[in-house]
Formats: C-alpha cells, structure tokens, sequence
C-alpha cells in the first residue's frame, strides 16, 4: 500500500562504508516512503545486511546521509536509533534465550516503561499498574501473531519458524514507524513463508507500519513489495517497482537470471 | 607542588644520579619479566589448544615445587626427581582429560574456566594435605645451578646479577624457544594450533582431542615445574606462590591470551615495569605497588586495546 | 525459573506477575519462615550447641546469602562476571566502621544501609570497564579492583581510625535498650537482624528484577546487541547492575563484621573469599534467587557442620578437615558444573516435578 502523497519517511544519501579496505556499500542513496513496503535485494555480500546496520546505527558511514522524517539525523548510538521508532530483525535471530516468549516480548515494551528505581523495587502502584498494562499489549501482539500456545515456553526450544515470529513480535512490542526485517522468510518452509508474508502485510496495513525488508525469495518480494532497491558489490543497480526491477537487464544479468 | 616534583622529576633523576642503581632495577625486572613469561606461557598453551582459561596453573606451580622437593627429600636424586615429577603430572593431565575435559567437551567457555577454578581448589586442598603448609626451599642447588652473584662494576658502582638468575633467564629462553619450534614445526604442535581454532574441524579430520588435551596439560606441567624450580628458588616454596600465578592475567591481556611471544613481550613489559615503578615512584605512594601496578596497565589496556599487542582481534558480527 | 504447574490459572495479570504465582511454592516459603524465624531459634539444630549453631552457622549463612544475592544479580542476571565480591564486603566494612565513628548517635542499622549506599558508589566505578569490555577480561579488571582494595585496606589508615593493629574494632551499638553489636550483643538479636535484612532484600530483589530494570539485565546478559536495538542503553544498565549488587554486597560485609565477626581484618576479605562466593552462586544457579540461597547453605553449612563433626565425633585435625572440606568444595563444584551446570535451583525444580508424579516418570 503506497502512500498516495508519498511522503518520504526515510532517505539514505551517498552512503559509503568501508572496513578497513573493504568496500561495503559505495555511494547508495535510495528512499522509504511513509507506509509502504520495500524490498532490498542482491546476491549475498551486496551489502544489504551492511545498509541495515547503518540505518540502525550500529556501522557509522564514513560518508553520507542519513534523513528520517524530514529531519538530518546525527551519527547515533542503536539505543538512540531505537527512541526514534526504527525496530529490527535479524538473519541470525537475535532473542533472548534465557526468556520465555512472552518475557522477550515484554523485552520490547522497555523503551515505553519508566517508572523508577524506587517503584520498581516496591513494585506497587506505578510499577505495577505499568507491567500490566504492557502486559495486555503484548498479548495483543501475540495473540496477533497467533503463538499464545508457546508463550511460556523458552525460546531456545522453538523451532526455527517460530523463533521469527516470536521475534517479530518482539519488535512489533516496540510500536515502531519503520521496521527493518532481515530476511524474515530465510530457513522457513512454503507453508512457514505464508504465514509470515500475512503477517507482514497485516503489520503493514493495520498498523500502518512502514517495512523495509531484505529477501531472496523473488516470489515473496514480488508479492509483498510496493519497491525495490537492488544492490551489487555495494552499490545501487536498480530502484523501482517489482515489475521494472524484473524487466530491468542489469539487474537480470547479475542477480535474477532469466526465467527457464 | 612537592608531589608533582616527586612523579615527573624526582624519578628520572635518580635515574640518572644513580645509573647502576637502574640497570640493576632493569635487570632484576627482567628476570622477573622471564618467569612471569613463562607462567604466562602456561596459560597460553592450555588456552590456544583447548579455548580454556586455566585457572589452576598457579597452583600445579607449588605443587610441582613441593612435589620436586619431596621426592629429594625421599631420598630420590635430584634430576631424578625431576624426572618423576614429569611423570606425575604426565598421571595428572591424563587424569585431568579423562575425567574433568572429556566431560565438557562442548560447554561454554566460562563453565570450562570455572571447572579449572575448581580444579585448583582440590589441588590445593589435596597439596597442603599432603605437603603440609610450612615452607621449604628448593632444590636447586642440588640440581646443579649455579648460586652466588657476579659483580659487575659500571657507572661508577656496581652491578649485581645472581647466577641463579642469569640460568632461570637461559633456562627460560630456551624452553621458550623450544616451545615456539615444538608448536610450529611438530605434527603435535599442528594439531594443537588446529584444535585450537576449531574443536570440531579438528575432530572431523582425524586429530585425536583427547590426546592433545592431555599433551598440553603435561606441557603446562613442565612450564610448572621450570617457573616453581626458579621462583622457588628466589623465595621460598609456599602456597603464597601462587599469587605470582596471578601476576600473569596482566601479561596475559597486554601480550594477548593466544600469543607466545605476546607472553615473553607481556612479561618482560611487567616485569620491568614493575620494578622500576617500586623503587622508583614506590616511596611517594607507600610500599607494595609492585602487588597491583601491573593490573592497572592491564586496566589500560583492557581499555584501548583489549586484545594486547599480539593477540587476536575480537570481532562482534552482527 | 520455567517451572509452570499445570491446573493453576490465573485470570489476572497482576496474579501472574506476583511473586510467588505457584501455590506450592507458597506453602515452601511458609515452611523455610517457620524453620528460619521460630523453630531454629528455639531448638537450635541437632547435635550442635546453641551457641554454635547461631554463631557459627545461621548468622554467617544469612549473611552469606546476601551476599550470593548480590553477586548473583551481577552475575546471574546481568551476566557481569566480577571476582572483586570479597574487597566490595570490605568496602561495605570500612565504611561502615567510618560512619559509625563520625557519627556514634546515628543508628547502627542505618549505618549499616548507608555503608550499603557507599558500596554502590564504588561499586558503580569499578564496574565502568563493563562499559568496553565482557568476559575474561572484564574479570581480569575486577580482579584489579580486588588487588587494589586489599592494598587500600592497609596503605589506607585513615580507614581503620590509625589503629596500630590494622584491624578495625565494633563498637557497642543499642537501639531501644537491645545490644545490638560488640561483645555484650546476644547471638539471638544479631541473628534476627541478619534475617529480617535478608528478607527485606530479597523481597526487593525479587522484585526489581521482574520488573524493567531486571529485564534490561537479561537483555544485557543474553544478548546485548539486541538489546541496545530495544533500545536499553547498555551504561544504564550495566551501572545499575554493579550498583544495586554492590548495595547487597556492601550491607553483607557490615553485617558481616558488625553482627558477626565482631572484628575485621584484611585477610576476610582476600581473593580467596570471593572466589567462595563465586562457587556459592554458580553451584545454587546463576540467575536465580531461591539457588543463591541453596548455593550459601551448602557452601558454608556442609563443611562447617563437617568440620564440627569431625572434630568432636571423629576427633579428627582441624587442618585436615579444612583440606577435605576445600577439596570436596572442589569436587562439588566441578560435578554440578558436569551433571547441572544450572545449578542446585534447577536440580531443585526437576526434583519437584519429579516428586509430584511419583511413582510415575510422566
């Protein structure tokens, strides 16, 4: 779902990132517009895990620009990122093994919870009233993404699938405006990657969150994307929608290949 | 106005007033810097062949001094007792391997680490049951090194250089060498390097674990039994000889924890230093600093560059 | 930890999120109350004096489990490892003793709290390496600060009023007309103040710790990458764990010297201490409070009840029984590593699953 005005939420500009001599990401400027779903793709090593990370704030761009809501944003610490709304996923997943399901996704309520130290060792009153309500909220989301019957269990037992959806959640529990997801279907099976691909365009269009999503498998950026942004050796080869990055040549030669 | 004279002045020149007095410093700092290199060495060995932190290496120290001792005092000839101290430690790793490494084959570093914690507390337990507590000294008369010191007059005074210390610095030389050859040039050694990387890709192309594990367990035993032999000697054998072990977690972190030569640089670099801050700054801040000076260069380099100066750089991939 | 009792629901979340949700562990916790507040005070324990069992027994294992718990919430919790516990007990001592001195009117159980506070201070500096390092070397770093506090404690002679000796002496301290410390101080009072700080504590704890701010340690500790993309600032939060664990540490070491001991020297507080504590959390359960309190009794009751044994039954050496008992702390240590490195709390958890369906396996 495009945003008919097309007001641009995110705008990276003539990013360059280099690690010692390696080259990440040389000169990619793309945009995020307000709502809509956009898929970044590439062979493995374009970098795109890499524009994640700077969007996140965790690689610091030896050049370039980084706009979010109309505003330069100033190199920041992940912390920082988070406050601004931006949450993520990652390829690797990245739960809390020590926790159950719903303690990791109580974890993302962290930023909306700030009753002090005080109340927090009483745990009375303030405290208290704040943990049940986030409480509620992230049974919504669970509910939402229909894993109530594991939320006791500790997510180092989940299998693969659910350990995304768990966190999924986890980031959904954060109430992001931009949410960044790292190859969210990688590992999973056709029935696995349906489900997902739901939810993520319900999270799209009932929360009006804006995606930004890594993927391989064509057919589910095909389905799911609003744009596309396709990067090569860390640079920009192609932006636009599903159908033009299909039919681009360039982009054919060097990712795509032709259909057989 | 008097203390910033005592730290930025007063020191250098002494320094300069009294030059024999400093290259004696220099020198004593260096031999010490040998043996804390050595104990390091221990450490490394068991930490680049296994991943652990060997916590125990300290203590096998004493107990390869009071074992060493105890055999002479049997009536055992020296380099005889030498020989079944080796023995006795060839027993210990394997038990070692057997039963503690074999059964945490595949935890976590810090459980690993805990383990050899552990381990040190039932050696000191069963050492001190069985050696008693009191000190004793060592043998190394007996075992044919030199004693008394040579002069050397230079600056106007003189410099003194205990026989004693010139073999533990050749002796420690020597066995360093011998080590650096035994890993880069042996098959052993090989596998020890292979382990070390990686467990698993060792296992799948044939290198017995097990093996090596006790391999490196009996060498630290030697590295024990060299560093107890020559720090016994300076001072008497006690269970305090162990806080000298400790002395080499701050070599470990400036020389890096994979390193040998990291340990000779990391010790020579404590060694040295602490000495020169004892006699030289020691008066101005009350004696004793030589007991925490050296964590506070690790502090500094735990700071900037935690990996010290050889060890391998640690990376957080996202 | 994951324990979840089946038939038992709650239809509100603040009965969830209670302490004690489970109604066995309840009748537990009412069981160990009797025991620890009425019956030990009472009959003492079997075949041990009264006077033993108080003074060398209760009153050091309360303190203890204080301990433990303040070196499991940094260790358990927030994954900070730290070999500095015994110089912090000491912290919590001399400044104890300091307050006590500069302000003889003022409550001895305050000063016991504010020698609390002064700990969290320097606890809270000396937890600054967290910030850039993890792991070995963050343990190297503590190591430092335990080195370096065992040598303060004795270069620092302001700290111990100049005394000649080098130790410190507890002053006789009352509070409504009860002794509370020196040597006039019945073992009976001092035990119950022990205990009602410890209770107090890890009421507190216990809530602290299932509210924001312990989660943000777990973040910490399981994964602190991700948990700076929540958005836990990873300073705050490390700091607040050396801070709040070094309150519990510090409140430990003047209850130690001040309801205990009854004197302090610098040898109570050696590297050798902390690494008891070490043993006591790691063998009761990292990240678990009932395991700090299975990981103090059996650390410090078994080879004290042993060594009392052996000496008066079996009229066996003292120095031997103290080398069987560190080499059985070994050995101990080393098979829950082996067998349950999640400690005695988690071999406490399946054995009352297990107890439950007894006879059945399922």
């Amino acid at each position: 779902m495009v945003n008919e005005t097309k007001k641009v939420m995110m705008e990276v500009k003539n990013i360059n990132l280099r690690f010692g001599g390696v080259i990440a990401i040389k000169g990619v400027s793309f945009d995020i517009q307000e709502g809509e779903i956009r898929a970044i793709i590439g062979p493995n090593g374009a970098g795109k895990s890499s524009m994640l990370n700077v969007i996140n704030g965790f690689y610091h761009p030896q050049e370039g620009e980084i706009w979010f809501n109309g505003e330069k944003r100033p190199s920041m610490e992940p912390y920082e990122v988070a406050k601004t709304g931006i949450a993520r996923t990652f390829q690797n997943i990245a739960l809390f093994k020590g926790m159950t399901t719903i303690e990791n996704v109580m974890t993302g309520r962290q930023l909306q919870m700030n009753k002090n130290f005080f109340w927090q060792m009483l745990r009375y009153g303030p405290a208290i009233e704040e943990e049940v309500k986030h409480r509620k909220r992230c049974e919504e989301i669970i509910d939402f993404l229909e894993i109530n019957n594991i939320r006791k269990t500790p997510v180092g037992s989940l299998p693969y699938g659910l350990q995304k959806r768990v966190e999924l959640a986890r980031a959904l529990a954060m109430e992001p405006e931009l949410l960044l997801l790292d190859e969210p279907m990688a590992g999973m099976n056709v029935e696995e990657k349906q489900d997902m691909s739901r939810f993520i365009v319900d999270v799209n269009e009932e929360f009006g969150t804006t995606i930004a999503l890594i993927e391989h498998d064509m057919g589910v950026v095909m389905d799911l994307a609003d744009r596309v942004v396709v990067l090569n050796y860390g640079e920009l080869l192609a932006d636009g929608t599903p159908k033009q990055i299909q039919a681009d040549q360039a982009v054919i030669d060097a990712y795509l290949g032709v259909p057989h | 106005m008097d203390f910033l004279t005592g730290i930025f002045v007063t020191p250098f020149a002494e320094m300069i007033d009294m030059p024999d007095l400093f290259f004696q410093a220099l020198w004593d700092g260096f031999v010490s810097g040998t043996l804390y290199g050595l104990i390091a060495l221990g450490f490394v060995l068991i930490f680049k062949a296994s991943g652990v932190f060997n916590f125990a290496q300290p203590i096998l120290v004493v107990l390869a001094a009071l074992a060493l001792i105890s055999f002479y005092k049997m009536g055992i000839p020296a380099w005889i007792s030498v020989i079944c101290v080796l023995i006795m430690f060839y027993g210990l790793a394997w038990l070692i391997e057997r039963l503690i490494l074999r059964k945490l084959v595949n935890t976590d570093g810090n459980i690993l680490f805990m383990s050899t914690v552990a381990l040190s507390f039932i050696i000191i337990g069963a050492a001190q049951w069985i050696f008693g507590g009191r000190p004793s000294s060592m043998i190394h008369k007996e075992l044919g090194f030199p004693t008394g010191s040579l002069e050397w007059p230079m600056f106007g005074g003189g410099v003194y250089f205990e026989l004693l210390d010139i073999s533990a610095a050749v002796v420690a030389v020597l066995l360093i060498i011998a080590l650096g050859l035994f890993f880069s040039r042996t098959k052993i050694g090989r596998g020890l390097r292979a382990v070390a990387d990686d467990p698993q890709a060792a296992l799948s192309v044939g290198i017995s674990l097990n093996q090596i594990w006790v391999i490196v367990w009996f060498v630290a035993g030697v590295v024990a039994l060299v560093t107890g032999i020559f720090w016994g000697a300076r001072s008497d054998v006690s269970f305090a000889l162990q806080i000298i072990g400790f002395k080499a977690l701050p070599v470990l972190i400036i020389g890096g924890f994979t390193s040998v030569p990291g340990a000779i640089v990391g010790g020579l670099m404590i060694g040295l230093g602490e000495k020169i801050f004892e006699i030289y700054w020691g008066p101005l801040l009350g004696s004793g600093v030589e007991g925490w000076f050296a964590y506070f260069i690790a502090l500094g380099f735990l700071l900037f560059k935690p990996q010290g100066l050889f060890g391998d750089k640690i990376i957080e991939r996202v | 930890m994951y324990f979840r009792e089946t038939g038992q629901f709650k239809s509100k979340y603040k009965e969830e999120l209670a302490a004690f949700p489970i109604f066995e562990d309840k009748i537990g916790i009412a069981i160990a109350a009797i025991i620890a507040f009425i019956l030990i005070p009472i009959f003492g324990l079997p075949g041990l004096s009264y006077e033993f069992t108080l003074s060398a027994v209760m009153i050091p294992v309360v303190i203890f489990t204080i301990t433990t718990l303040g070196l499991n919430i940094l260790l358990g919790f927030a994954g900070q490892i730290s070999l500095g516990t015994a110089a912090f007990m000491g912290v919590g001592a001399y400044s104890c003793y300091k307050i006590m001195t500069i302000f003889p009117d003022l409550n001895a159980l305050i000063c016991v709290v504010l020698s609390g506070v002064v700990t969290a201070f320097v606890g809270t500096i000396f937890g600054l390496p967290s910030l850039r390092i993890k792991g070995f070397y963050l343990m190297v770093a503590t190591l430092a600060a335990q080195f370096f506090l065992e040598w303060a404690f004795i270069r620092i002679p302001w700290l111990y009023n100049y005394n000649i000796s080098g130790a410190i002496e507890v002053p006789y301290k009352e509070m409504f007309g009860i002794v509370l410390t020196g040597a006039k101080s019945e073992p009976l009072t001092r035990y119950f103040i022990c205990l009602v700080f410890l209770v107090v504590l890890t009421w507190l704890a216990s809530n602290v710790i299932r509210g924001r701010i312990g989660r943000s340690w777990m973040m910490i500790r399981d994964m602190d990458i991700a948990a700076e993309l929540i958005g836990v600032r990873p300073l705050t939060a490390k700091l607040s764990a050396f801070a709040f664990s070094s309150f519990y540490i510090g409140i430990s070491g003047a209850l130690m010297v001040f309801f205990w001991l009854g004197a302090a020297e610098v040898e109570s507080f050696d590297i050798n201490h902390s690494f008891t504590y070490l043993f006591m959390v790691i063998i009761g359960g990292l990240g678990s409070i009932t395991g700090s309190y299975f990981g103090a009794i059996l650390v410090w009751v078994i080879p004290v009840i042993l060594k009392e044994y052996g000496k008066s039954v079996f009229g066996i050496d003292a120095f031997i029984m103290e080398n069987f008992t560190t080499i059985l702390l070994g050995v101990v240590m080393l098979t829950i590593l082996i067998v349950e490195p999640h400690g005695l709390a988690r071999i406490w958890q399946i054995a009352k699953q297990k107890l439950r369906l007894w006879p059945f396996p399922y």
